[in-house]
């Protein structure tokens, strides 16, 4: 068991439920052992900086403070959350290369008898972890199930590969791990274009037609390339096209009925564990069809069934209308077969 | 502070416009921990060509850092580009000149929310919400937000979303109660301090 500190961010609790059973499930097997840090509080999302910075960074700081009073096996800081990832590893970096801000921080968080002592903490997404410390091997050996006949796209989102301020990856826009891993469980990963794509973020708080536009382009291209499952490793992601698709198919007059589903959710099915264990069946949009062609039931959602978790998915929809052309995507050099 | 100048003539069509504020670059600059790179763009315009909002900017961001530069305060600060801004990184990633472009973005958001020149926009007010849920328990407080937000902004959208609310409600992924830290007035301690700091030079 390798230790780690732990931040799980306020979706964990809430809309990214399944992501923390699931999480839960699976650290053992992974040997990942994770150690919550005492009394976190709110990364501050992508709305503290917009208005007040230095409290924005304070905010994360007293994070990485109290992280730093809780060190002891480790000093690597685990966040599975795509968004409390960047601001932790941001404010992170900024506070050791900018000695001002790490002055006014530190003042700032000696209101409540903290400090942070710059660049004593690591901060690394949970995705990273698994990928370069267990590794894809490691996962592979484990596969009691594999999930062989799904076809899963393997939806990273923007802010894992970028801007990733302590260079832990080489490709920023078309990595591959994401598929080996998933090829690890024994799925059939699509050539996913739109892998490090955005989901739109808040913009389904603040402007829908563009939030609503950006998630219909990811659903569009999965379901082209005949994706049973869109995989995801970031709460806000899968809230977005979870949650919004019956939004997107109101509004651009589709039948997107593709579930969203959190790797560590895929690991533990390839690991033979019971669907319920892992969060699955809290989805908006089912995951019963997908799952059930690789011969795995998902349980009804307590009590709610038909009311709400099935409803918005199995609800008769106007036939689809002839959509636009696709977007041109880039071709990078060396990956092969990019595109659609 | 920076002075308004205007050209000798007094034409706008001709010659710089009326709201130049010299120096406005340098106070942008300093809105951003670090070096943000600013001064560095050379205007090639990957930024714009790879933004997934654009489509919906008043102008695009190497447009936007153009006016940055030529000192357009006024306008620049009433832009809805920055409250657009997704903060995906692609232009991060892709800027030749390694401007930290979405750093700049939220720099310009924090000196328009300061005097108050927000955009018509749902936008600062999600974020007025969201920070004073934080402020008050720790934690995000999504029923809060949400519920608060769309009776103010999006009221047609909440039937729509009702039979969704009450699934994420009964599958357990929404409480209807906060979370709450427990050294929730030592946060406050904090970012009341970190309030103050702002503010000063």
């Amino acid at each position: 068991m390798k230790e780690f500190l732990y931040y799980p961010g306020c979706s964990m609790s809430g809309t990214a439920k399944g992501y923390a059973d699931s999480l839960e499930a699976i650290a053992e097997p992974l040997g990942i052992d994770l150690r919550e840090v005492d009394d976190w509080s709110c990364c501050g999302a992508s709305e503290y900086f917009s208005i007040g910075p230095l409290r924005g960074y304070a905010l994360v700081a007293r994070n990485l403070a109290l992280a730093q009073r809780d060190a002891n096996g480790s000093r690597i800081l685990v966040a599975p959350c795509s968004q409390c990832y960047v601001n932790l590893a941001k404010t992170n970096k900024y506070i050791r290369t900018d000695t001002m801000l790490a002055g006014k921080v530190n003042e700032a968080l000696s209101a409540a008898g903290l400090a942070y002592t710059p660049g004593s903490i690591e901060v690394r997404h949970l995705f990273e972890i698994v990928i370069h410390d267990v590794g894809v091997d490691a996962v592979r050996e484990k596969v009691v199930r594999p999930l062989s006949g799904l076809k899963i796209a393997p939806y990273l989102g923007c802010l894992v590969t970028r801007p990733d301020p302590e260079k832990r990856w080489k490709a920023k826009e078309h990595p591959r791990e994401f598929d080996r891993l998933l090829e690890a469980l024994g799925a059939e990963v699509v050539d996913y274009p739109l892998r490090t794509d955005c989901c739109g973020g808040h913009l389904s708080q603040i402007s829908p037609s563009m939030g609503l536009e950006m998630m219909r382009r990811l659903l569009d291209s999965a379901e082209r390339l005949g994706a049973d499952v869109l995989a995801t490793i970031c709460p806000m992601c899968q809230m977005n096209i979870d949650l919004y698709q019956a939004d997107v198919n109101r509004r651009f007059k589709t039948d997107f009925k593709i579930p969203i589903l959190f790797f560590t959710q895929l690991v533990g099915l390839a690991f033979g564990m019971d669907a319920k264990v892992l969060g699955i069946g809290s989805e908006v949009v089912s995951s019963k069809r997908a799952l059930k062609k690789i011969g795995i039931e998902v349980p009804e959602p307590d009590q709610v069934e038909p009311v709400a978790a099935g409803a918005a998915a199995d609800r008769p929809r106007p036939p689809r209308a002839r959509k636009g052309p696709e977007l041109p995507m880039p071709k990078m050099p060396g990956d092969k077969g990019v595109g659609l | 502070m920076a002075e308004s100048v205007r050209v000798a003539d007094g034409s706008p069509s001709r010659g710089l416009p009326p709201d130049v504020v010299h120096g406005f670059i340098d106070e942008v600059r300093g809105a951003v921990p670090g070096d943000s790179r600013l001064q560095m763009c050379i205007q090639c315009g990957t930024c714009g060509g790879s933004c997934p909002s654009a489509a919906d900017m008043d102008h695009t961001p190497r447009h936007l850092f153009a006016m940055v530069r030529a000192g357009s305060r006024d306008r620049v600060l009433a832009s809805n580009t920055p409250w657009m801004c997704v903060s995906c990184h692609y232009c991060t990633v892709r800027c030749p000149q390694e401007v930290r472009i979405p750093d700049v973005m939220y720099g310009l958001k924090s000196i328009a929310a300061r005097e108050g020149r927000s955009p018509s926009s749902a936008a600062p007010d999600f974020s007025r919400t969201f920070m004073s849920n934080v402020h008050r328990f720790g934690r995000s407080y999504e029923m809060g937000l949400v519920a608060r937000h769309y009776l103010r902004h999006f009221p047609l959208r909440i039937p729509g979303m009702a039979s969704t609310g009450m699934g994420m409600l009964a599958s357990g992924r929404m409480d209807i109660r906060p979370h709450r830290i427990r050294d929730v007035k030592g946060l406050q301690a904090i970012l009341a301090k970190a309030k103050e700091l702002e503010t000063l030079p």
